[in-house]
C-alpha cells in the first residue's frame, strides 16, 4: 500500500495550499499515482483542471491526513490520462478538454461530455478559448446482437425532474446496455465563478444543486475559510451543522416517498412529503428560507437561531420522532413494495469502492465512508453518531441506509439545540484579503454524498479558480451498471433509489 | 398499514386554505394573459413541467405543490407526463444552450391554445445565471411567455398564486 506522503515525497510541495497538501508532480509521477489508483490503494476525489495545469485530489487508505491535492503542470495543453487505467476519471477527464482543451493522453474515449456544440465557443475555460468547429452527431457505445432494440429516453422526462438523456438497449424487457447522456444543465459554473468576489461566488456555489444548497455552501465557505486562515465563530459551526442536517433529512423524506411511489406504493410519497414539508417550514421559521439558501456564507452564518428556533425545532423532533417509525414499519412490512425495492439495482462493492461511490450508494454497497467521520470536520468530531453500511447493494438496501440516517439525523440535530454554544455566529472576511494568492479545499457531506470545494483566491481577494465536484461524478457510472439486466419499467425505481444530481454533475 | 390508513381517516386533512390573490401579487406576477384563451381553457389546466438547465431548486418547491398542505389538484391543475396532453408549460432555469433545442421542442409538440409560466428567478430573468456563455437567460428569450413567477425558489404558495392567476378572469 503506497502512502500519500511517500507520493508528496516524489513531487514540489506547493505552499498556501490548506489544509492538506497540494504536490506538484512530474508525467512519470502522475503515471504513477494513476497506477496506484487503478490497484485500489487510493480512491479519486476529483480531477479538475485550469489553462495550464491538471489537479487531482485522492483520498489514502487509512492515515491522517488522508487527503492529498497532486498538480502535473501542461503547457502544451497534455497531460497523461488516468481515466485510460481508472475509469472513474474518464468523465472528468472529458469535462477537462471540453471545458480547458487539455488533452488526456491515452484516453480512448474522445466523445466531448458537456460541450453538445451549442455554446457559440470552443473551450471555454481556456485561455484563449476556442473557436467552434464542425459539430458532430453524439456517438453511443455500439451495441451489436440479435433481437436488441433502442430506447431512448430524455432530456425532457415524464415527471418533475431534471433533464438528461437515457440510451437503453433492450432485449425484450431486460436492459442490457444503458449509456447516459448528461450536460444538459451545464450552466458555466465555474466560468461565472472564476472573477466573482466572494459574496457572489457563495451564492453560485449554493446554486450548484440546489437540494443540496447548505452543503455546497458550506463546502465552499470552508474552503475560503481554509485558504484565509479564518476561525469560524463556535456557534456558526454548529448552526451550520444543523442546517445541513435538516438539509439531509429533508432530502431523504422526498427520496423514500419517491422511491416508494414509483414502486406504485403512492402513501409513503404522502406521508414522506408530510414530513419534508415539515423539515422545509421549519427551516424557513428558523432561518428564513425553506432551502435554507445563502445562510452560510464564508465567515459564519448569516442568520442567528433565536430561542423560538430552537422550540420550533424541538417540536419538529417530537413530531418526526412520532411520524417516521410507524412509515417505516410500513415500509418493512409491505411485501408487494420489497418485492420491487430487494435484489433491484443492484451495485456491487467492488464497484462502489473503485468508483468511490459516496453518500447512501457507496454505503449501500459496502463502502463505509463518511466525510462528516472520516474527516472529521467540527462539529461531528465531537458528535456522537453512527454511519450506517449495508452490502446488499440494491435499492431496498439505499432506502434503508437513508432511514438509518434520518435516524441519526434526528439524534444529530438533538445533540446539536442540547450544546448550541453562545456567541458571534459570524466573522468579517472582506477586510482580510490575502496579499498573494491562497488555496482552499473542503470535502463535506451532503446528503447525497461527499461535495468537493477547491479554490484559488487572488490578491484582490477575488476567486480565481473555482472547482465544485459534486458526489454525482462518481455514482452516475454506477446507475449505468446498476440497471443492467433489470427490467426497463424498474429504471425509474433504480434512479430515484441513486437519486443523482444533475445540475451538480453538469455544473 | 390499518392502521396508517385508519388514522389518515380520523385526522383533519393537513391542507390549508388557497392562498388569496391580493393587488400586489396580481402586479407581481407580470403577464400578458390572453383572456379569449384563458376563457376557452376554463378551469382546469394540465401542466407539463420542464427544467430548462435550473439548478433543481425550482424543481423541489415545484413538487411541493403535489404534498398535502397545497394539494395542486384540488384546483383542478395537474402535472401530465408529455407536452401532447398540455394546456400550460412550466418552465424553470436559466435555459442553459444544451436545453434551448429540447425547450423549443416542447413547445412546438404541446397543442395550441396554450401559456408558458416562467417559474423562478432563473427562468423570469435569467437570475445568476445571464451572462454565462452557457446560458440564454430568460425563458422568453426562447419561446413567448404568459406568466412569471419570481423567486429563487419560488416557495409552493408563490407557485400556487401564479398558477391560481392563470384560472383568474382578467379584469
Ligand atoms: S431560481 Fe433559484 S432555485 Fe430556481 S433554478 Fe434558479 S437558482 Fe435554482
Amino acid at each position: 500500500m503506497v502512502t500519500l506522503s511517500e507520493l508528496q515525497a516524489l513531487g514540489q510541495p506547493v505552499s498556501a495550499h490548506r489544509p492538506w497538501p497540494r504536490t506538484l508532480l512530474t508525467a512519470p509521477t502522475w503515471r504513477h499515482v494513476a497506477d496506484r489508483l487503478a490497484a485500489g490503494e487510493l480512491t479519486l476525489l476529483g480531477l479538475w483542471g485550469e489553462p495550464a495545469t491538471m489537479h487531482m485530489a485522492v483520498l489514502g487508505a487509512g492515515e491522517r491526513p488522508a487527503v492529498a491535492v497532486f498538480s502535473i503542470d501542461c503547457p502544451d495543453g497534455r497531460f497523461p490520462s488516468i481515466g485510460q487505467v481508472h475509469a472513474p476519471a474518464i468523465r472528468l477527464e472529458r469535462a477537462a478538454r471540453d471545458l480547458f482543451g487539455l488533452d488526456p493522453v491515452g484516453l480512448s474515449d474522445a466523445r466531448p461530455w458537456l460541450d453538445h456544440g451549442a455554446w457559440g465557443i470552443a473551450r471555454p475555460l481556456a485561455s484563449p478559448p476556442g473557436e467552434v468547429g464542425q459539430a458532430r452527431p453524439y456517438e453511443f457505445l455500439p451495441v451489436e446482437g440479435d433481437d436488441l432494440h433502442e430506447i431512448p429516453v430524455g432530456p425532457v422526462h415524464a415527471g418533475i425532474i431534471e433533464p438528461g438523456h437515457f440510451r437503453f438497449t433492450a432485449d425484450g424487457e431486460t436492459v442490457v446496455r444503458l449509456e447516459a447522456r448528461l450536460g444538459y444543465t451545464h450552466k458555466g459554473q465555474e466560468a461565472l465563478l472564476r472573477g466573482a468576489d466572494l459574496d457572489r461566488a457563495a451564492k453560485l456555489a449554493g446554486r450548484v444543486s440546489g437540494d443540496s444548497t447548505v452543503a455546497y455552501a458550506l463546502a465552499f465557505a470552508r474552503a475560503v475559510e481554509a485558504a484565509l486562515e479564518i476561525e469560524v465563530p463556535a456557534r456558526a459551526v454548529w448552526l451550520r451543522a444543523l442546517m445541513a442536517e435538516l438539509e439531509r433529512i429533508a432530502n431523504h423524506f422526498g427520496d423514500i416517498g419517491g422511491v416508494c411511489n414509483d414502486a406504485a406504493f403512492s402513501i409513503m410519497l404522502a406521508h414522506c412529503g408530510i414530513l419534508r414539508e415539515r423539515v422545509l417550514r421549519a427551516a424557513a421559521g428558523c432561518f428564513g428560507h425553506r432551502l435554507m439558501m445563502d445562510r452560510i456564507v464564508p465567515g459564519g452564518v448569516a442568520t442567528d437561531l433565536d430561542a423560538d428556533g430552537v422550540a420550533l425545532l424541538r417540536a419538529l423532533l417530537k413530531e418526526l420522532r412520532l411520524r417516521f417509525p410507524p412509515l417505516v414499519a410500513l415500509y418493512d412490512n409491505t411485501a408487494s413494495l420489497q418485492d420491487r425495492t430487494a435484489s433491484t439495482g443492484i451495485v456491487h462493492p467492488d464497484l462502489a469502492r473503485r468508483f468511490g461511490a459516496g453518500g447512501h450508494v457507496g454505503r449501500a454497497s459496502g463502502r463505509d465512508f463518511d466525510a462528516r467521520r472520516n474527516l472529521g470536520y467540527p462539529p461531528y468530531d465531537t458528535l456522537s453518531f453512527e454511519v450506517p453500511v449495508l452490502n446488499e447493494g440494491d435499492v431496498n438496501a439505499r432506502v434503508w441506509i437513508r432511514i438509518r440516517e434520518i435516524e441519526q439525523s434526528l439524534g444529530l440535530i438533538e445533540q446539536i439545540l442540547d450544546r448550541l454554544p453562545d456567541g458571534p455566529v459570524c466573522v468579517a472576511v472582506a477586510e482580510r484579503g490575502a496579499e498573494e494568492p491562497r488555496e482552499g479545499i473542503a470535502i463535506v457531506e451532503a446528503f447525497r454524498g461527499d461535495v468537493l470545494a477547491w479554490l484559488r483566491i487572488g490578491a484582490d481577494g477575488r476567486i480565481a479558480r473555482c472547482h465544485l465536484r459534486d458526489a454525482s461524478w462518481f455514482q452516475w457510472p454506477l446507475v449505468e451498471a446498476a440497471v443492467e439486466g433489470n427490467i426497463v419499467a424498474d429504471f425509474p425505481l433504480c434512479n430515484k433509489s441513486f437519486n443523482c444530481s444533475y445540475s451538480g454533475h453538469d455544473l | 398499514m390499518r392502521k396508517t390508513f385508519l388514522e389518515g381517516l380520523l385526522h383533519r386533512p393537513l391542507t390549508e386554505a388557497p392562498p388569496v390573490l391580493d393587488a400586489a401579487d396580481l402586479a407581481a406576477l407580470a403577464t400578458e394573459l390572453d383572456a379569449v384563451a384563458q376563457r376557452r381553457l376554463g378551469h382546469s389546466l394540465s401542466i407539463r413541467e420542464v427544467d430548462a438547465g435550473s439548478c433543481n431548486g425550482c424543481e423541489l418547491e415545484v413538487n411541493a405543490l403535489g404534498n398535502a398542505f397545497y394539494d395542486l389538484e384540488r384546483f383542478g391543475l395537474r402535472f401530465v407526463a408529455s407536452p401532447r396532453h398540455a394546456d400550460v408549460l412550466l418552465v424553470t432555469g436559466p435555459v442553459t444552450k444544451n436545453m434551448r433545442e429540447a425547450l423549443r421542442r416542447t413547445w412546438v409538440a404541446t397543442p395550441g391554445p396554450k401559456w408558458v409560466v416562467a417559474a423562478g428567478d432563473c427562468a423570469v430573468d435569467g437570475g445568476m445565471f445571464a451572462d454565462s456563455y452557457a446560458c440564454i437567460g430568460a425563458v422568453s428569450e426562447a419561446i413567448p411567455v404568459d406568466l412569471r413567477i419570481p423567486g429563487c425558489p419560488p416557495s409552493p404558495t408563490q407557485l400556487l398564486k401564479g398558477l391560481l392567476r392563470l384560472l383568474t378572469p382578467a379584469r
